[in-house]
């Protein structure tokens, strides 16, 4: 079965530890400019929203590459970014429909969420299950996958 | 079942692996113009600056075709006959088709001046160009470019890491006018020359001249510039010229439908050379960008293995990165009659961003967007204008904040439970 990742508004209490532990896992330091998922402060509301690549299926940032750098995982459904392809040129970050494939100046690479290989730490890290890592069909599924069905036209294509 | 591609860019080699899925026992050629494995030109600048070596710029890797069944021949496609269904390739070869792509992508234009068709006048189009232009480098150190639209602003950037002295002439009031407004132009200008780059805007090359071992490059502003290089990239068009005679329709670009079939049975077009449908004008048109050429490659693909489905248009939309300074393009970014619009700018910082709304029943609508040095979510915009996301309340949060754009994108698509 595969797994994705849920992510539950309501239960997020913009405590960070998710964008601790992404860059902690990726770049071997607390760095939460560079964690590739982000909570999003709502600041009239009071209320937190964390948002990160869902491996939609239509793949627009894999689609768009035009070297090949962007494979995915079969194990996890993952879309991943291979560094050593990746040569910066961003059309990838135009293509996703989500915003979620993003360029990292530092590195001059591109850079999204991989579900770490499987077990992810954004989701280990969360202590009030907002996120979380559990089978795809049981979320319900995600909204994210639900708005690119129903609202993008380019996405009804897929035969 | 056989099927013929003739383009090998991403456009022809995203049809090749489409059809390949769709269509497991079917014969596929894909034909490219050049003796090289099919590659990417998006990835030329990176090839000139050495980050890459020539095998990264291929768009698979080299056993793929092989491994897909994909025959790739390394051939112009001189002539298609289509009452005959057969095409001549500049070899004399005959290849007989029961689908036909046509995905040649476009070529490059020399502008008509005296001295274009001087040896160290170059485009900087193909892999064979760069290794030229790498070579030269060496020794020549006074380069002249024209043009700096897209494609001038892309090899700006590789040129003036190369270290030489570079100038740059665009005949337009400022830099990437067809992606830029005054604005964004104008600070991406200030940019460049901040970097060392010389910049003449409104300005036209008159002619280029040998004198001795250099050229002269001529403005019509009385200036003249040394140079031992010239690159043009004065713009592109549609390759077309080899389907004169073959009954396909063309315009700007080859004419097709929404199943990206052209006028003639079996033939479909896709990528550069096709005048697609534009998901902003509902208008046909040619974009030339690498988004809609894989879009493009892979509907036309699923439409030539039997499936029926429907282009419903590409959002035009553009990313560039000129010495570090990224900008964007989406959509409608010069905005629509009636609708409004808001901006930032903050000429220090290099910040720019536009939000275009639409008008009448789309008023809190986005239709199109244009940024100078914002490069976090950027897709979110494409993913708004293309999904037409009534923005409601969020859109006069945006008119007095445009940098909120995330906040409005995820409360209006994820259905934030009580968050409104």
């Amino acid at each position: 079965m595969q797994k994705s990742l849920h992510l539950d508004p309501a239960k997020c209490t913009g405590c960070l530890q998710c964008e601790m532990a992404c860059s902690y896992e990726k770049l071997g330091e607390f760095n939460p400019s560079r964690s590739v998922i982000k909570v999003f402060t709502f600041h009239e509301e009071g209320r937190f929203a964390p948002y990160t690549c869902t491996q939609c299926d239509e793949a627009w940032c894999l689609r768009a590459c035009p070297v090949d750098a962007i494979t995915m995982d079969m194990s996890t459904g993952a879309k991943i970014v291979i560094d050593d392809k990746c040569v910066g040129c961003k059309v990838c970050t135009i293509s996703c429909p989500f915003g979620t494939i993003n360029y990292v100046q530092e590195t001059g690479k591109v850079a999204k969420c991989d579900l770490c290989g499987g077990d992810p730490e954004c989701a280990k890290a969360c202590p009030t299950e907002a996120i979380t890592y559990i089978d795809a069909n049981a979320t319900g599924y995600d909204r994210m996958k639900a708005f690119a069905e129903k609202s993008l036209p380019s996405a009804n294509t897929s035969a | 079942m056989r099927h013929v591609i003739i383009g090998a860019g991403p456009c022809g080699v995203v049809a090749a692996e489409t059809l390949r899925k769709q269509d497991p026992d079917s014969t596929i050629i894909l034909i490219g113009n050049e003796p090289i494995p099919p590659y990417s030109r998006m990835a030329i600048p990176y090839f000139l600056m050495k980050d890459i070596d020539e095998a990264g710029t291929h768009l698979r890797s080299d056993d793929f075709y092989d491994t897909h069944n994909i025959q790739y021949l390394g051939h112009a496609v001189e002539n298609v006959d289509t009452d005959l269904k057969v095409l001549t390739t500049d070899d004399g070869t005959e290849i007989p088709y029961d689908k036909l792509l046509i995905a040649a992508g476009s070529k490059p234009l020399l502008p008509p001046i005296e001295g274009a068709d001087l040896p160290n006048v170059h485009n900087c189009w193909t892999i064979e160009d760069a290794r030229q232009i790498a070579e030269r480098s060496h020794s020549c150190l006074e380069v002249v470019l024209m043009g700096a639209g897209f494609i001038g602003c892309i090899i700006l950037e590789s040129l003036a890491k190369m270290g030489v002295n570079l100038t740059v002439i665009e005949m337009g009031d400022r830099m990437v006018p067809r992606m830029l407004d005054d604005k964004a132009g104008g600070l991406l200008e200030k940019w460049c020359i901040e970097k060392g780059v010389n910049i003449r805007t409104s300005t036209r090359v008159n002619s280029i001249r040998e004198e001795d071992d250099v050229m002269i490059v001529e403005l019509d502003n009385g200036e003249s510039i040394r140079a031992c290089t010239v690159i043009s990239a004065t713009g592109v068009k549609p390759n077309t010229e080899f389907l004169k005679g073959s009954g396909i329709e063309v315009d700007h670009g080859i004419v097709v439908n929404t199943n990206m079939q052209t006028n003639v049975a079996n033939v479909y077009a896709a990528g550069d050379v096709a005048q697609g449908k534009d998901f902003s004008t509902g208008n046909y048109e040619v974009q030339a960008i690498q988004p809609t050429a894989t879009d493009h490659g892979r509907i036309a693909a699923l439409n030539m293995a039997g499936h029926l489905v429907e282009h419903n248009g590409s959002v035009n939309m553009n990313v560039l990165d000129t010495l570090g300074l990224i900008s964007h393009s989406f959509g409608l970014w010069m905005g629509v009659e009636g609708g409004d619009s808001v901006d930032i700018y903050n000429a220090e910082a290099y910040k720019y961003m536009n939000l275009r709304f639409g008008s009448g029943i789309e008023e809190d609508v986005l239709v199109g967007a244009s940024t100078l040095g914002v490069t976090q979510h950027i897709g979110v915009i494409r993913g708004l204008i293309e999904s037409k996301t009534h923005l409601g309340v969020w859109k006069s949060r945006l008119l007095k904040d445009p940098t909120r754009l995330m906040e409005a994108y995820l409360s209006c698509t994820q259905e934030l439970d009580n968050v409104v």
